[in-house]
């Protein structure tokens, strides 16, 4: 039976759950109110920023000033790079421990998860030095491999829980029917997977589109990605908050975008087995 | 050909021994039933025939091959699951073709045979289907369908029917006798259901604990069973175990009568009891009596319809030819 509710609460709940929606929402809608308007105007009071004339100099001076599309092509490149260096470790991996479990499996899995919890400035030392040594600081190569690193836990584990979802009886009656093992992988297990291999890629490629704290401590000018180009026009420069506004939108643009269009196949895939 | 040898097998996962050393002889184009109560390794012993686990000591035979160290796809059977373990993402049709796609067949023989399948299967219709689409039924067939294409030489059934409703798996128990007496091709197939055992095999294995209790046709399992486990697995109703003085009245630890061979009389017998619960199925009437014979009160199976009231005194009389008698180990005296 569904729940009563009245229709007084809904109407409260209602107004309740859009107003925590807005807020949340609110800085990113600031943003990109702010990148629309000149730099004078965009530190008066809101009233006042709100009623200033709109215009588009930001972006065109942004886009003079530095090159956003060397760092779009960095931010694609090391996003979508350590992804596909992931999935390359992380399908082997997962692939054993959801089908040949040990008595350890268990174990490995937490232990892997465990590495998400060390703070990652703890480790900024030593993979410094190590990045020095060996001729990785500001590549591409570089943080690539770093950001896969810090995402790898993330990509097995998810897919960990994908294939564990799929039925054991279905890979047998594979192996009863004459398929070796990749042949199985290739026409029988990669086939159920795609769902959630699809939302492991797109949830890992957000991740490090947006990972900050790597991509601007690894890089200094060649690599940075799109992080790097935002964090350029803040303090040390001055505050320029309509350039420093436009900047930001032209770097969370591309993977909004990105998410809005794959946003069923994000949910699904996140929520997949949860129910049944 | 299909004839399956196992020797000295046995299975162990880790320290637990699920399956001592046994011997069995499935003979080419036997229908062999595996029956017993649930963890009795059944299924552990299938899937042992079928390669997908190991064998910890022992040898498989396959038609006098040694196929112990053989990948499953490489020693000629075919399995339907339980669960049916149809491939989702492919059609019908394709979930047919496959086990014929990994064999390499050329396209037009393939397509001979995915035609002849579906026609003997009734799933003509069906081909283009994702399986998500069908009934369970029509799932199990497709399932079937996929087995029996390849022409293996043995078919291994993992208690197919269990997903079924009641009427539907009478159905398919047909379909799948019919199947055999058609391609007389060995069957394998697994169930805890004595009934389906009963029915269908030609010859059957009971199982309990990983040991064999014993091999043999249904009605030898039924009129001559070896120990008290198989008196009391096969048969339904489960056959009437008595101990005590009864049983030793007859030189016996333990005496066991079916439903069917007890005589119910209002007037005289050997027992005397009060009837409790009965049961009207309109062809049959059981009646549970309790007497002064035993405990545990005992089945009784009328003819026909009978009415008796709750709680009415009644005399019970079994027939001395069909009693059964066990000794202190369980053990049948001849």
């Amino acid at each position: 039976m569904a729940r009563a509710v009245t229709s007084r609460r809904k109407i409260i709940n209602t107004v309740v759950a859009w107003g925590i929606g807005f807020l949340i929402f609110f800085p990113i809608l600031w943003i990109v109110i702010l990148s629309f308007k000149a730099e004078g105007d965009a530190i008066r009071t809101p009233i006042e920023v709100l009623t200033a004339p709109w215009t588009f100099e930001n972006y065109s001076i942004v886009q003079a000033r530095s090159n956003y599309s060397m760092h779009f092509f960095n931010s694609v490149v090391i996003s979508f790079g350590s992804t596909i260096l992931g999935l390359i470790i992380a399908v082997p991996a997962a692939w054993s421990m959801a089908f040949v479990p040990s008595r350890r499996t268990k174990d490995i899995l937490m232990w892997m998860l465990s590495t998400k919890m060390l703070p990652a400035v703890g480790v900024l030392y030593p993979i410094y030095l190590m990045f020095i040594q060996l001729g990785l600081l500001d590549t591409r190569t570089g943080l690539m491999i770093v950001l896969m690193l810090i995402n790898l836990p993330i990509i097995i584990w998810m897919l960990f829980t994908y294939f564990k979802e799929i039925p054991v009886d279905i890979l047998e009656a594979a192996r009863m029917d004459g398929a070796s093992l990749r042949e199985e992988i290739l026409y029988v297990l990669t086939p159920m997977a795609i769902p959630g291999m699809a939302s492991t890629v797109l949830l890992n490629v957000i991740l490090a589109w947006n990972e900050a704290f790597w991509t601007l401590n690894l890089t200094a000018a060649n690599a940075a990605p799109l992080t790097a180009f935002i964090a350029s026009y803040s303090s040390p420069e001055g505050l320029f908050y309509a350039k420093l506004s436009a900047a930001s939108v032209m770097a969370i643009a591309p993977i909004l975008i990105l998410g809005w269009f794959s946003q069923k196949q994000l949910v699904r895939g996140l929520t997949f087995g949860a129910v049944k | 050909m299909g004839q399956i040898q196992l020797h000295q097998v046995s299975k162990s996962f880790g320290a637990t021994e699920v399956i001592p050393p046994l011997d069995l002889t499935i003979e080419d184009g036997e229908f062999v039933v595996f029956v017993g109560p649930s963890g009795c390794g059944k299924s552990t012993l299938l899937r042992l025939i079928a390669g997908l686990e190991d064998v910890s000591a022992g040898q498989v035979l396959i038609d006098g091959l040694d196929a112990t160290k053989v990948a499953p796809a490489k020693r000629r059977l075919a399995m339907v699951f339980q669960s049916y373990a149809l491939y989702p993402h492919m059609s019908v049709r394709k979930n047919i073709a496959f086990p014929l796609r990994m064999a390499k067949l050329d396209k037009a023989d393939q397509e001979e045979r995915i035609a002849k399948a579906a026609a003997v299967l009734n799933l003509t219709d069906y081909l283009d289907r994702r399986p998500g689409q069908l009934s369970g039924g029509q799932r199990q067939r497709v399932a079937i369908g996929r087995a029996i294409v390849r022409e293996p030489a043995a078919f291994l059934f993992d208690e197919p029917l269990s997903n079924l409703d009641a009427a539907l798996r009478v159905g398919m128990r047909l379909e799948i006798s019919e199947l055999h007496k058609r391609l007389k091709t060995t069957m394998i197939y697994v169930t805890h259901d004595q009934v389906e055992a009963m029915t269908m095999a030609d010859k059957i294995v009971v199982l309990n604990s990983g040991m064999i209790e014993q091999v043999g046709s249904p009605l030898e399992l039924y009129l001559r069973p070896r120990n008290t486990f198989v008196a009391g697995f096969i048969g339904s109703p489960m056959m009437n175990l008595i101990d005590g003085p009864e049983a030793e009245k007859l030189g016996a630890a333990t005496i066991g009568v079916r439903p069917e061979h007890i005589d119910i009389s209002k007037t005289e017998g050997i027992w005397t009891g009060t009837v409790g619960v009965s049961e009207h199925l309109g062809s049959d009437t059981f009646f549970h009596v309790l007497t002064d014979a035993a405990p545990e009160p005992l089945t009784v199976r009328a003819a026909g319809e009978m009415a008796l009231d709750y709680g009415a005194r009644v005399h019970l009389t079994p027939r001395p030819a069909q009693v059964h008698r066990f000794d202190a180990n369980g053990l049948r005296i001849e």
